[in-house]
């Protein structure tokens, strides 16, 4: 563990606060010691050696020095600044809710690998993404659940563990899984769950990303997934992420501008 | 369960509270006063009530006044075909010790900031695009911050102004990544507002 006074981290900034005038307060998810509050001195002064190598959205090699409280940033290495990503305003709010959804469901000082390579592989690809990053999104959250203990059940009725069978079934939330339509039908709150929606969950629980971006979404079960995961996440953390309300605005506006332009051409 | 909190120890809290304060300063700052003349602690407290209560936004660029409109939007002088948006009214007198811009400007007060939420409404967004549709504005040069949360901003009005059919420019890249604005070098935010880019 972090004996010495000094030590070494690989890290992804995920949430900054400033903190007097020139000083910030950074949220780090590390590979070797998971989430971490840091201190970086001075990072707001211009010319700082920190500087942008310490701004959240980026990937550093990290030296840090034991402090009274929190532990300081003294060296920094920028290992990848996804500047593509950082260009562009949609990508940039998915990588934002991205990390809002590993300071959320993390605890300080708990090392999670497959988590940690799982969010950087996932920033590196939606670097060169060029769709709406909707699927990447869904792998993250479906394996990011799972690496923290929330896999959700999928093959056997949550209730009555009889296999679930090629119809429709009901997710529940609260429960975290798939109950079968004789247990729904004994009262238990829960939304439908379509054949293809319940294929495809299970196909990206168990796929590596190349393999999960080749399924082509229609539009309705896109959706229906989409909803499906957000309503296990809100359950989970008991409520709603603004990263994820941001994102929900911006597609709304971005539709809508769409449109606009559609009719103004035509 | 109330805790009775003498006039000394009211001041230290309130001292406090302000950025670059710790316990230590606030309880000097207070030792100060209470050793200095009368005057000095009346003209103190005086200046601060003044401040809260003759300064207002001005209503065009949310900029701060005491004054119905601020010193920029009252110049007749000043180029009001550009608009230079900012975060903060603390980013406004740096622009303008550079001497190197003669536009007008337009304050935001704040960054957008997905996870914590935008604080987007209260964004002064609307406000600038109802200014631009109404007014002759010709370029809007985007001043907010060289980090991620002003980028964000930045793209975020970039796709909103851009059906308008205005120019849009960003400060140049002279400035190091993830600083703030305000504590810039005059000569490096010179350079900057000298070498904006199209955006
Ligand atoms: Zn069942
Ligand atoms: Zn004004």
């Amino acid at each position: 563990m972090r004996t010495s006074r000094s030590y070494q981290a690989h890290a992804v900034i995920i949430k900054q606060s400033k903190f007097g005038e020139f000083d910030k307060i950074l949220t780090i998810y590390s590979s070797e010691f998971g989430k971490l509050p840091t201190v970086a001195r001075g990072a707001c002064r211009p010319g700082s050696k920190l500087g942008g190598n310490v701004e959240p959205l980026t990937y550093s090699l990290l030296m840090l020095a034991k402090g009274r409280n929190l532990d300081i940033i003294t060296q920094s290495q920028c290992i990848d600044g996804f500047t593509a990503l950082k260009a562009d305003l949609w990508r940039t709010s998915l990588a934002l809710y991205i990390l809002d959804l590993v300071d959320s469901f993390t605890v300080q000082n708990s090392e999670n690998k497959p988590l940690f390579n799982l969010l950087i592989d996932t920033l590196h690809n939606l670097s060169e993404e060029d769709d709406g990053g909707e699927i990447l999104l869904r792998y993250f959250e479906l394996n990011l659940l799972h690496y923290l203990g929330y896999r959700p059940q999928l093959y056997r009725c949550i209730i009555c563990n009889s296999l679930l069978l090629s119809e429709v079934n009901y997710f529940n939330p609260g429960l975290g899984g798939v109950m079968c339509p004789n247990c729904r039908e004994n009262g238990f709150d829960s939304n439908t769950i379509s054949v293809n929606a319940l294929k495809v969950l299970r196909l990206w629980q168990n796929c590596d990303y190349a393999t999960a971006k080749r399924v082509r979404l229609k539009p309705t079960l896109q959706l229906e997934l989409e909803q499906g995961m957000q309503s296990y996440i809100r359950c989970i953390l008991q409520r709603e992420l603004k990263s994820m309300v941001w994102l929900q605005n911006l597609r709304r506006e971005m539709k809508s501008s769409e449109v606009d332009k559609t009719n103004r051409n035509n | 369960m109330a805790v009775i909190i003498g006039p000394v120890e009211r001041l230290v809290e309130e001292f406090s509270k302000l950025p670059g304060i710790g316990p230590k300063s606030a309880q000097r700052l207070t030792y100060h006063l209470l050793r200095s003349p009368d005057k000095d602690a009346h003209e103190l407290a005086e200046a601060i009530l003044s401040l809260r209560e003759k300064i207002h936004l001005c209503p065009v660029c949310f900029g701060i006044t005491d004054k119905e409109l601020c010193v920029v939007c009252q110049d007749e002088g000043r180029d009001h075909s550009k608009i230079c948006v900012v975060e903060h009214p603390s980013d406004i007198p740096p622009l303008e010790r550079t001497g190197k811009y003669n536009g007008v400007y337009h304050v935001l007060h704040g960054a957008i900031n997905p996870a914590r939420g935008m604080e987007g409404d209260n964004l002064k967004i609307k406000e600038l695009i109802s200014r631009l549709e109404g007014d002759v504005v010709e370029e809007v040069v985007l001043a907010t911050n060289p980090n991620l949360e002003g980028e964000t901003t930045a793209m975020y009005l970039r796709r909103l102004i851009m059906p308008l059919g205005i120019r849009i420019s960003r400060l140049a890249r002279g400035l190091p990544f993830g600083a703030d604005l305000e504590y810039a070098d005059d000569v490096t935010l010179g350079q900057s507002i000298e070498e904006r880019r199209e955006f």
